[in-house]
């Protein structure tokens, strides 16, 4: 694995090799001493030239525990600001030294650029990119969904997939770049997925895609589900004319208290409910459902540490080439 | 985890020979065990920690040994697994290890006297790791080292307290442990290999 | 510079049917077959050996954006026609969308006289439909026309004459000057940050969708609006399978509607995309295969009449970044030739006469160029390409005369050689070489 840019081309060993990792690393996060040296003297650069604050600290916690260096690099207040490019912003960070570089961009197809070019040899994260994937959001969802998997079926989860699990994605999938991470590699690991949301939220062409499309929660809701992945809302996506209001969305789509009821009802908890953050409550999820038992929102919180601690670990490990010679990195003219 | 290093592209053999067979191995673990509870004056505070993936059994059947000189005492109490992949110094060399779990006694190790228990004592870079490791879980009142093999060659200045067999080799030359709990029934020898 | 104006070329085949001599004198072609060589002419003249080479009236392009004034960093006539050269053309259409926008006599004047002076092939300003390309004012349409750059075709080109009563009038006012409206058939709300071709690819890329019906709602419109106004309608770029049967069902009608096609939509798909390489980034967006089968058939059937290069060069800093970030367009110029022989003639779509029309005739026809894409007969203007269709030749956007290196063909082998042009009977290529400019007399 040299790049982490989409879950469509990770393989089913590949992502329960991650998902393994993934637990040893958890397992660090319970210790006294919730660090390892494995990366020390390496420098991991989280590019954002997007906000997103919880992404960014769980990338650097995670590779702060590896004992990597790190360096947060902000669109905002920076040049990228005043109009530096892509293209010379990588090559900065090339010159800097950068071992791995997460982005986070709002271009779909930033991270693959990235790791195409030659502006820069790290290996590249896609921590988000425009609405195409957010790759390490989807391992950690697979990975708490497998967690809760394993645990009902009492089994050990490492080595596991998801064989046989319902998850429901139900939100705005034509803006998530969550739905498409997930929906690849929940189909990977032997998932089934539902997409449950207004037509106008699901991307035309999205019909040919490997899961269930449904308009209506409660059916879907009723055919039984294990799992719920709520989806952010952006309330503004009224104003294009994507749903009347925000009252009749969360009627129709929203993870409301009737529906945590009527799920109340029916099993004992072993569906849960899981949203990627930040929520907004009181429209696609209510604060009782967010809230309940069944809600796994810190749970993936925690988890989205341990996977990109693996992920860092794994594209910063292993035949890497002998450093360059010296001469190489000397400054042009010595 | 110890043998090392090892490569997936070498091509067999020249000769294999047997250094050390079952009986052999369970003669040298009795006389180790012996020498741990020696060393130790008693079994108290005995913790005895296997490095992956063979350290682990040889760290269970000493552990056996052990918990039988003292009536009641449960082997299982007294036996961990410690994983060093993340403190390893060739993690960018090697191909791309996976770590596994690292399980300690109930009772910790702080205040113990941990035995690092490993398979084959080499260029000590394996136990240099698993020195580090043990730090960031606790601290033992002592570290001692057993292993089964040493076969020479350090690259660091380590020494085992504990040895099954001191074996002189060639760098060429690869030592093999075999382990009914890792390798299959039946399997229990330790071969030395000379390659081309 | 050679002062000799005569040039017999040896073995070519016209239109690539029976071995002809062709006798060039002062401009013109002096003689043809067999009388050519012993042409009392012939004895002076240069001999071009082009035995086996296909003989072809010079390329005309409806749809070349030569970027001068205002984006020289991009191309500048000079390079642009140098290009156009190069690929086998004697005259481009440069079209409307510089800065300043050709929407004044000034503009078309200027370009016009900047095309004469680089003397590589006739470049025919097109005339901006709108004032800026707004939209919202008709420009100086007569005025234009009646410039010395005599301009006949009129287009918004990079943006759509949305308004439809706007579009109604210029349709209408175009009648007074023989001109003809090329529309950018784009609707603009159903396009807002298009970045692709909308579809399963752009599903999984999470690009922004650029519908066929945004273009082919255009179409409609606009064949219904110059049938009801009896004007000439030209449609700039068509990218879709049913802008195709749009047309073709508007040409059954009697409809006086032409449409063009570029090279990258008869070869180039969608599935380009995923690489995320802005090279693939244009505008119209590259399709799905069954529109490039839907655009040759439509092409080789005469429902879509000319190939239009829409060569949109761009400085590397408008490709040499992320996606959405990147400029619109391709190159296409020195490569259109070759494009067209792999997906129209080794394809057994059209023949080399059929290539002919859709390259020279026709364009020529639709923007009134009296002296360009005529027969190869004595007496005509000669204007000649010849092409070596056996040849092949791997895409090296380095080695263009462009300054665009935005080729979507970069690395790929292509059939046909250019290896000689004459425009008016002057070479301004020679063996796949630019030799000199012709230069004219004009103030």
């Amino acid at each position: 694995m040299k790049h982490l840019l989409s879950t469509l081309d990770l393989s089913r060993a590949d992502a329960i090799r991650i998902l393994d990792i993934a637990e040893e690393m958890a397992a660090v996060g319970t210790r006294q001493v919730k660090k390892l040296p494995a990366l020390r003297g390496r420098t991991v650069v989280n590019l954002f030239f997007e906000d997103s604050t919880r992404t960014r600290i769980s990338f650097e916690a995670a590779a702060k525990r590896l004992s990597a260096d790190v360096i947060n690099f902000s669109a905002k207040g920076s040049s990228v600001s005043k109009g530096e490019s892509l293209k010379d912003t990588a090559q900065t960070l090339q010159a800097i030294g950068a071992d791995a570089v997460v982005i986070r961009h709002g271009a779909s197809g930033a991270p693959a650029r990235l790791a195409a070019t030659d502006w820069i040899d790290a290996p590249v994260v896609n921590a988000g990119d425009g609405t195409h994937e957010h790759p390490t959001q989807a391992l950690l969802d697979a990975f708490t969904l497998r967690t809760h998997w394993s645990a009902l079926h009492g089994h050990t989860s490492s080595g596991s997939d998801l064989a046989g699990m319902r998850v429901a994605i139900v939100g705005d999938i034509l803006h998530s770049r969550v739905a498409r991470s997930n929906l690849w590699l929940l189909r990977t690991l032997g998932a089934e997925v539902t997409m449950v949301a207004p037509p106008t939220l699901l991307p035309h062409g999205s019909n040919v895609w490997p899961c269930t499309i449904s308009f209506d929660l409660d059916a879907t809701l009723a055919t039984g589900v294990d799992a719920v992945m709520m989806l952010r809302v952006q309330g503004e996506r009224m104003h294009d004319s994507f749903f009347p209001n925000t009252r009749e969305y969360s009627r129709l789509w929203g993870f409301d208290d009737a529906r945590l009821a009527a799920l109340d009802a029916t099993d004992s908890g072993e569906t849960i409910i899981m949203h990627p953050g930040p929520m907004n409550r009181g429209l696609e999820i209510s604060s009782a459902a967010a809230d309940s038992p069944r809600s796994t929102v810190l749970a993936q919180v925690a988890n989205g540490v341990a996977v990109r601690m693996a992920v860092l670990y794994l594209l910063l490990s292993g035949d890497q080439p002998r450093p360059a010679p010296s001469d190489a990195i000397r400054p042009a003219g010595l | 985890m110890s043998n090392e290093p090892t490569d997936a592209r070498a091509l067999a053999p020249i000769s294999a020979r047997i250094v050390l067979s079952s009986e052999d191995i369970d003669r040298v673990l009795t006389r180790i065990a012996h020498e741990i509870i020696e060393a130790n004056k008693g079994v108290e505070d005995l913790v005895l920690l296997g490095i992956p993936s063979r350290g682990f059994p040889l760290a269970q059947r000493l552990a056996q040994r052990i918990a039988a000189t003292s009536p009641g005492m449960d082997p299982a109490s007294i036996t961990g697994q410690l994983d060093v992949t993340m403190y390893r110094d060739d993690l960018r060399r090697s191909t791309t290890r996976t770590p596994v779990p690292t399980v300690l006694p109930v009772s910790g190790i702080d205040d113990k006297v941990v035995v690092l228990v490993d398979d084959v004592l080499y260029s000590g870079r394996t136990i240099r790791a698993a020195l580090d490791a043990i730090a960031d879980f606790g601290r033992p009142r002592i570290v001692r080292l057993a292993v089964l093999v040493d076969r020479g060659h350090r690259e660091l200045p380590i020494r085992a307290d504990h040895v099954g067999k001191n074996l002189p080799t060639a760098t060429t030359e690869k030592v093999r442990v075999h382990l009914a709990e890792v390798d299959g029934a039946n399997n229990n020898e330790v071969v030395i290999e000379a390659h081309a | 510079m050679s002062t000799n104006t005569t040039y017999l070329i040896r073995g070519a085949k016209p239109l690539g049917t029976e071995v002809t001599d062709i006798l060039i004198h002062e401009g013109t072609i002096a003689a043809l077959g067999a009388g050519a060589a012993t042409h009392q002419l012939a004895a002076e003249a240069t001999i071009i050996e082009a035995a086996g080479q296909i003989a072809l009236p010079g390329m005309v392009d409806l749809h070349t954006h030569l970027r001068e004034p205002g984006r020289e960093d991009a191309e500048t006539v000079e390079t642009g026609t140098r290009a156009a050269a190069l690929g086998g053309f004697t005259s481009v259409h440069a079209m409307a969308n510089s800065n300043p926008v050709a929407d004044t006599a000034g503009v078309v004047e200027q370009v016009w006289s900047l095309g004469k002076r680089s003397g590589w092939v006739d470049v025919r300003p097109v005339g901006a439909v709108t004032v800026g390309l707004a939209g919202e004012r008709l420009s100086e349409i007569g005025a234009m026309a009646d410039s010395r750059a005599a301009v006949r075709v009129f287009s918004d080109d990079g943006i759509c004459v949305f308004d439809p009563l706007v579009m109604r009038r210029a349709l209408e006012y175009v009648k007074a000057f023989d001109g003809v409206i090329a529309q950018h058939a784009q609707e603009p709300r159903l396009t807002e940050g298009a970045q692709m071709n909308e579809g399963e690819i752009s599903a999984v890329l999470g690009l922004a969708g650029w519908p066929a019906v945004a273009e082919e709602s255009i179409i409609a419109r606009d064949v219904l609006l110059a049938e009801h106004v009896d004007s000439r309608l030209h449609i700039c770029h068509v990218s879709t399978a049913g802008s195709v049967e749009i047309i073709r069902w508007a040409k059954s009608r009697g409809v006086k509607v032409t449409a063009e096609v570029t090279p990258h939509h008869l070869l180039l798909t969608d599935e380009l995309v995923q690489s995320y390489d802005p090279v693939y980034k244009v505008n119209p967006p590259l399709r799905r295969q069954a529109d490039v089968e839907a655009l040759r058939a439509g092409l080789a059937d005469g429902t879509i009449d000319i190939i239009g290069t829409d060569h949109a060069p761009h400085p590397s800093e408008a490709k040499e970044c992320e996606w959405a970030a990147a400029a619109m367009g391709m190159t296409g110029l020195e490569t259109a030739l070759s494009v067209v022989q792999h997906t129209m003639i080794e394809t057994g779509l059209i023949s080399w006469a059929d290539f002919a029309r859709i390259t020279s005739s026709a364009p020529a026809a639709i923007g009134r160029v009296a002296d360009q894409g005529r027969e190869l007969a004595v007496g005509e203007p000669a204007n000649i390409t010849l092409v070596d269709a056996e040849a092949r030749w791997i895409v090296d956007p380095a080695a263009m005369a462009t300054k665009g290196r935005n080729s979507p063909f970069k690395g790929l082998e292509l059939p046909g050689k250019v290896t000689h042009v004459f425009f008016h009977g002057h070479p301004t290529v020679r063996d796949g070489k630019l030799d000199t400019p012709r230069i004219t007399q004009e103030s």
